[in-house]
């Protein structure tokens, strides 16, 4: 079995699930045997590329030499210059656009030298037709019998390939336009999501939540979708670092990780907390994450008069992350609207209790977990209130938390797909 | 000679309301839920199953008999919400046929916690029975059939029982059956019965299954059951809770046929009766010293304490429940003194129970909450209100025995012409 993949970001510049969980299956998929074609997205920047030492590519050949990398024995990345990222709206990407154009001025001292020669289309839309079309150049020189693309910006691209070559398309759902904006969607990207879904031979979602969505939102037949559950990479090995394990304090930690943003319910968050503090007082909140919510975060805590309670780290990664999971007594995702969440299943491994909304696809698998309402402020103080005050509730909550988490592994999200390969082949009667 | 001796156990909890650390009022109980679901039960089962027994004991002319543990704050709630389940257990008690056994009046564990508070709740239940119904049970059963040697012992010094029921579990009988009358080990005047789980679980749990290769149980087929026992045993404990006729296994299933044809197809043998408890123990001598040093139950297939004690939120939570004894009756506050029993019900506990929780099973089923967590979290909060409540009472001398709830019972023990209409059906 050969896939030609569209993913997104390989570790360690990794900014959120959707990267964690490419990668996470990726790896599981190299290990079973698969062969993979990886293509993803890349800005070419000297500071950026060392960690898979892309071969220097020059802006007139915006598709990049194949790279292996040692653990995976299965994979060939490619690489196309673009700007895309997970999680890019139409005004940060124009922001993301303007920066490094400035930083490529700035680094060559010749002023507008780039911006030409980039060929970028101006907008995010144009720009995801253009990834597109390269990826159909891309992919003339790769075998492979199956395409599938991860998240609404590759869709067009994997829809390109399949008209191009024939072979059967697996779209896989992490989120959709509903959960990034509630009710306030994009048409366009809509459009997009639902033109890919239509398109593909099967459609990968990772909740019941996120099927019911594309069935119901997007018209998709049910039995065109499968549920394929997100894992969680064991990170066993770091637990042995010296001196993290002696971590002191008199404060208790309550942590929000994750982009701060409207889908993350970081306002829920704040009001609990706020609450919270009527009656418990040696607490700390930390919000570690950054996003377009951010500043009005900074100031709602401020506004609630607990601004000194409150603790911004901004965007956390690699150690930094394991550093804070394993300062914190509670981890709390308010999500508004959560597709999976594999931030939980990671502070659990790291034997951190969780409360999560019941809005999140995350809690469809994990049963050893505090449930509330996003919206019910009260409860989830409640719930905070709970595991600071009554130990025993944490014990208990982490050790059957831990077990639970232990049983979510990519190897079985990698043979779900690899099932549902060998189903869209089947139906595309290759 | 196979004697059939059928004890029901009818229970329910005073179910919690959601109270929140930021609740401060000393209303812990949700009138309207557990006033629906008592309404709901005792259509679907008591009432039901109480007429069914009526008739039957009718129409056996005293040849069918059976026996009942009703607990207190069920009888509390049956006063409040569904009085004419009170009339016909009366009538049930008025036909000489059935037996009524004595527990803790809250369905506790006190047992384990407190033997002063065991003891009263004991006698709180036996003088309730005594007030309703005009019995002095004779026979003591546990809560869930918890048990082991110490429990018979202290059962004995009481001085009012003849008998101590539990379950008849495989590790403590060995290749010894259940059918027969024992002495635990200790207790010189004191009887054992052991539930017969085999035959038991059969109606209880297995009646409904259609995976299981008896099903569908029919009368007469469990009658030939119970003649095999004939020649290798005395009797044939059949102990359930009530709720199975109606409520755990639905009327569609026939659970009410196979009761109403039960009798007649257990009396075509000659050899075959029916008796209570009080009854068996009459009838039979023991036939050998059961030793039950470490405690069971009748729970799930460990038959051990873990439903109700097996995680750390559990112990903390009967612990700090019980660490209140002293404050809470040093105030001489009834209603005080009253939340606190009510609090005690081994329900509240089973409801934090965490194994097999992710499997989806009977526990939760019979769970009110979303999750073992909640419910943990939910009895915290109250503890912690109940808590500040005794803080502020300065200490009293303390007071006797608070009968309150036993004295408005006996209110319904009239005559009333509801019992005549049953009787009359």
């Amino acid at each position: 079995m050969k896939v030609f993949m569209l993913g997104w970001e390989f570790p360690p510049f990794i900014s959120g699930g959707l990267g964690t969980a490419c990668y996470g299956l990726t790896k599981a998929l190299d290990q079973m045997g698969v062969q993979i074609t990886f293509v993803l997205p890349t800005v070419v920047q000297s500071k950026y590329a060392t960690h898979v030492k892309l071969v220097s590519p020059s802006m007139q050949q915006p598709i990049h030499t194949p790279i292996k990398i040692q653990q995976l024995k299965n994979v060939i990345f490619r690489t196309i210059t673009s700007p895309l990222q997970p999680y890019l709206t139409a005004n940060s990407y124009q922001k993301k656009i303007e920066e490094s154009i400035s930083q490529m001025q700035a680094s060559h001292g010749r002023a507008g030298k780039f911006a030409g020669t980039l060929d970028y289309s101006g907008d995010m839309y144009g720009e995801v037709q253009r990834y597109a079309e390269l990826a159909v150049r891309l992919a003339a020189s790769e075998q492979f019998d199956v395409i599938h693309a991860h998240d609404w910006m590759t869709y067009p691209a994997g829809v390109a390939v399949a008209r191009a070559t024939g072979k059967p398309l697996v779209v896989h759902v992490h989120s959709t336009e509903f959960d990034r904006s509630g009710e306030h969607v994009n048409q366009m990207i809509y459009d997009i999501e639902r033109m890919g879904m239509h398109a593909a031979d099967r459609v990968i979602a990772v909740s019941y939540l996120t099927r019911s969505i594309v069935i119901s939102r997007y018209g998709i037949s049910g039995d065109k979708v499968e549920v394929v559950y997100n894992g969680v990479e064991r990170n066993g090995s770091s637990n042995l670092l010296v001196g993290d394990t002696t971590i002191k304090k008199d404060e208790k930690i309550v942590l929000f990780l994750g982009r701060i943003t409207m889908q993350k319910g970081p306002d829920y968050f704040l009001r609990a907390a706020k609450k919270v503090l009527e009656k418990v007082d040696n607490v700390r909140f930390v919000m570690a994450g950054s996003g377009d919510l951010m500043h009005r975060a900074v100031e709602m805590a401020a506004e609630l008069g607990i601004g000194s309670k409150v603790l911004f780290t901004g965007f956390l990664r690699g150690e930094d992350v394991n550093k804070i999971f394993k300062m914190a007594d509670l981890y709390v995702m308010p999500s508004v609207s959560e597709p999976f969440g594999i931030a939980p299943l990671e502070a659990l491994d790291n034997d951190v209790p969780i409360i999560i909304s019941k809005q999140s696809g995350v809690s469809e698998v994990i049963t050893h977990a505090l449930k509330v309402d996003f919206w019910d402020v009260d409860e989830i103080a409640n719930k905070i209130v709970a595991v600071l005050k009554y130990p025993p509730l944490g014990v208990t909550l982490r050790s059957h938390g831990n077990c639970e988490v232990r049983k979510l592994r990519w190897i079985d999200s990698a043979a779900r797909c690899a099932k549902i390969y060998e189903e869209a082949l089947v139906g595309a009667g290759v | 000679m196979a004697s059939v001796c059928f004890y029901f156990q009818v229970h329910q909890p005073t179910r919690l309301r959601h109270y929140t650390v930021f609740d401060n009022n000393t209303n812990y109980f949700d009138d309207r839920k557990n006033a629906e679901i008592c309404r709901k039960v005792a259509n679907k089962c008591y009432l039901p199953a109480n007429r069914l027994i009526l008739d039957l004991i009718r129409k056996y002319d005293g040849r069918f008999k059976v026996a009942y543990s009703v607990t207190g704050v069920l009888l509390e709630q049956l006063e409040a919400y569904s009085p004419e389940v009170l009339s016909t257990f009366d009538a049930l008690a008025r036909t000489g046929c059935v037996e009524f056994l004595a527990e803790t009046y809250y369905h506790s564990l006190s047992f384990l916690y407190s033997r002063n508070e065991f003891a009263a709740q004991v006698n709180k239940h036996v003088q309730t029975i005594q007030e309703l119904f005009g019995q002095t049970p004779r026979v003591f059963r546990n809560t869930e059939l918890i048990y082991n040697n110490d429990l018979a012992s202290l059962i004995e010094s009481m001085g009012c029982f003849d008998a101590i029921i539990s379950e008849g579990a495989d590790h403590i009988l060995g290749y010894r059956s259940p059918n027969f009358v024992y002495t635990p080990k200790g207790c010189n005047r004191l009887r054992l019965l052991l539930k017969n789980y085999s035959l038991s679980d059969d109606i209880a749990f297995r009646f409904s299954n259609r995976d299981w290769s008896q099903w569908p149980l029919t009368a007469d087929k469990f009658a030939h059951w119970v003649n095999r026992v004939n020649g290798n045993g005395f009797v044939v404990n059949l102990f359930m809770d009530y709720e199975t006729f109606g409520e755990h296994q639905w009327k569609e299933t026939g659970i009410f046929d196979f009761m109403h044809h039960l009798p007649e197809e257990i009396l075509r043998h000659p050899d075959n009766n029916f008796k209570t408890p009080s009854e068996v123990v009459k009838a039979y001598q023991p036939v050998g010293v059961v030793d039950v040093p470490h405690l069971i139950s009748w729970a799930d297939t460990e038959r051990d304490l873990s439903a109700w004690l097996g995680n750390a939120m559990q112990s903390n939570a009967i612990h700090e429940l019980y660490r209140l004894e002293k404050k809470i009756k040093g105030s001489g506050d009834a209603k005080l003194i009253s939340d606190w029993r009510k609090l005690q019900t081994s329900d509240h506990f089973y409801y934090m129970c965490t194994k097999y929780f992710a499997d989806g099973d009977v526990h939760k089923y019979f769970n009110p909450y979303d999750s073992p967590y909640d419910s943990y979290i939910n009895f915290m909060n109250i503890l912690g209100n109940l808590h500040l409540r005794c803080v502020k009472h300065p200490p009293a001398a303390p007071v006797g025995q608070v009968a309150q709830n036993a004295e408005s019972l006996t209110a319904v023990r009239q005559d009333s012409p509801q019992v005549d209409a049953i009787a009359a059906n």
